[in-house]
């Protein structure tokens, strides 16, 4: 029998609203500019982080969201670095940050990539981002779907945890694009150590909507 | 569990030929494929590259008699896992226990340039499309599985293909892994000053930065019983906590990867015979490695890197580094390092120079790529029917 396993605690950034373990933090108009509304939620919240000014936007959504997640839940004191597992998807990859680096090659007369641009041009450089921050040096993957799939992250994390390749999980799904923007991730532990909401699909579909 | 992970098809599609066979009688007689260019759409100055010849793409994408049409990287899908199913006729694609996964790091990244975003609508940028386009191709019913995680995504895709199919839901997976040279990427690695201007020397004194390919690797795995076969016995992944683009000095990452690799599979790392390096050619990266290869006590075992055969080929180089693997394993051979010369490394891991024969029980694939990530995977001959 598998062991049931809980989410723990989750972070939303979307529309213009913080929402931490269900309640609403940090919030502007909806029509705030995604970039904008990422940065003032990072002053907000006071994360003091000075690399967050290096990276591209999808890694700095991925880095508010993370550390909002973290801080309610510290799962980095509870498990060894490397029995944490970071599993990500999304919709758009990197290419928020790919057309800015077309757009620096695009001209023979006015060429100039940077590697400062081209480092970000993979999405899974947000694991990287979360990884350093905290330290985490557990099982990473990125995932692209066309949209958040819950029966999917579902199994695939269950699995993660009994089979013990990793002991917890921070999961879910970043995504800027075009002035879009949707962050949901989550905590999976095999003991009760948060919020104790069943780790299930139906579960997953709730807190994502 | 009971079920083994059995390797049943491959293909690899690269500058070398459009078979695994093609490719590994190249390799055998140490011939690579990458090629200076003086000019190319590329690059404003010469390049040295590992370039699918078009005009034999086109050719062979032709004998499909396709009508719609489909971008570079697509047809190198369609190709390579057309090539591959057909090696075994229990294979199924249409089946609901067959699923497809692939890997990529950039997809049809050359969309992003005016001359070619006008072929096709824009939603064939997104690789969740590009998995739709593949599994409509070969009327697949489940949605494809995506993986886009820097250089290690091949190896990953192996290592998920292996745990899904621990389950119940598939009985096949298909994995497979593209990526194309573009005027995108080359200009990214340029701008960072690591790329070699001649072929790639993996782990030599003199490597001053990789050479980029293009390629397409499948690889066919199932858990239904077989005979004699390679078996996927393990794999992990891990993340060096330390930099977006640079190598941990210690190769900590690296080392985790191994040996949570070995111990899932309980392998003892005087049992593995081979190692496929990931040798990019890069100062950093292949000091790393040969960090990671002593401290988990493999730097007897004999090693070799491909880069400077397919160039680096990012989301395909796992899978067709590994595939190039299995084959030694079925034909007693390592291949040679081609562009190796004189170890450059601070330790003294065990590179192999020349083509040689060898029996080979057990086969470690390693890769590292940007945001720190590592991954493993272990490769063993089955003799048993099960």
């Amino acid at each position: 029998m598998a062991a049931p396993n809980y989410i723990t605690a989750y972070a939303k950034i979307r529309s213009g609203k913080v929402i931490l373990n269900g309640e609403t933090g940090y919030s502007a108009n909806a029509d705030e500019p995604a970039a904008d509304f990422v940065k003032a939620a990072y002053k907000h919240y006071e994360l003091n982080y000075p690399k967050f000014y290096k990276m591209d936007q999808l890694c700095r959504l991925a880095f508010v969201c993370s550390e909002l997640l973290l801080r309610a839940n510290k799962v980095t004191a509870n498990y060894a670095t490397e029995d944490i597992a970071i599993i990500v998807a999304n919709n758009a990859a990197s290419l928020e940050i790919d057309t800015e680096h077309q757009s620096t090659i695009a001209d023979a007369d006015n060429y100039f990539p940077s590697p400062a641009v081209f480092v970000y041009t993979l999405p899974n450089i947000l694991i990287g981002e979360i990884a350093i921050r905290n330290s985490i040096k557990g099982e990473n993957t990125f995932f692209i779907f066309d949209t958040f799939d819950p029966r999917f992250m579902n199994s695939y994390i269950h699995s993660m945890l009994n089979t013990g390749r990793a002991k917890c999980c921070i999961a879910g799904w970043v995504d800027f694009y075009e002035n879009k923007y949707d962050a949901f991730l989550y905590t999976v532990e095999q003991t009760n150590n948060g919020l104790g909401i069943a780790h299930t699909e139906e579960q997953l579909n709730n807190l994502y909507k | 569990m009971n079920h083994k992970t059995h390797i049943i098809a491959d293909n690899i599609i690269s500058p070398l030929g459009f078979t695994s066979a093609e490719n590994f009688e190249q390799l055998k007689q140490m011939k690579t494929g990458v090629q200076r260019f003086e000019t190319s759409a590329l690059s404003s100055e010469p390049v040295c590259t590992a370039a699918i010849d078009s005009a034999r793409l086109n050719r062979e994408f032709g004998k499909l008699n396709v009508t719609k049409p489909y971008t570079r990287l697509e047809q190198l899908f369609i190709l390579s896992i057309s090539d591959a199913v057909k090696q075994n006729p229990a294979i199924d694609l249409t089946s609901p226990k067959t699923l497809i996964i692939l890997s990529s790091t950039k997809g049809n990244i050359d969309l992003l340039q005016k001359a070619e975003a006008d072929k096709f609508d824009k939603k064939r940028l997104f690789l969740w499309e590009t998995g739709n386009v593949i599994a409509d191709y070969f009327k697949n019913s489940n949605k494809p599985l995506i993986i886009s995680n820097a250089c290690i995504s091949g190896v990953l895709a192996i290592i998920m293909g292996k745990r899904l199919l621990e389950g119940s839901e598939y009985d096949t997976i298909v994995v497979s892994g593209a990526d194309i040279l573009t005027h995108f990427v080359v200009s990214g690695f340029q701008s960072f000053k690591a790329v070699s201007n001649e072929v790639c020397k993996p782990y030599d004194a003199s490597r001053d930065g990789i050479s980029l390919g293009e390629a397409c690797g499948t690889m066919v795995l199932t858990n239904k019983q077989q005979q004699q076969s390679i078996i996927v016995t393990g794999g992990a992944s891990s993340n060096d906590a330390n930099h977006i683009s640079g190598p941990s000095r210690s190769g900590d990452g690296l080392i985790l990867s191994i040996e949570k690799t070995l111990k899932e599979a309980n392998v003892h790392p005087s049992e593995i015979d081979f190692i496929s390096g990931h040798g990019t050619a890069t100062l950093y990266n292949d000091e790393m490695e040969a960090q990671a290869i002593t401290t988990t006590k493999l730097q007897d075992v004999p090693m070799n890197s491909l880069k400077s055969y397919f160039g680096h080929t990012l989301g395909a180089a796992g899978i067709i580094e590994a595939i190039v693997g299995i084959h030694s394993m079925k034909n007693n051979t390592l291949i040679g390092t081609y562009n190796f010369k004189e170890l450059g490394v601070t330790l003294p891991i065990n590179i192999i120079k020349n083509t040689q024969t060898a029996t080979i029980n057990n086969c470690l694939k390693t890769a590292a790529g940007f945001g720190g990530c590592n991954a493993a995977v272990l490769f063993q001959k089955n003799t048993e029917s099960n």
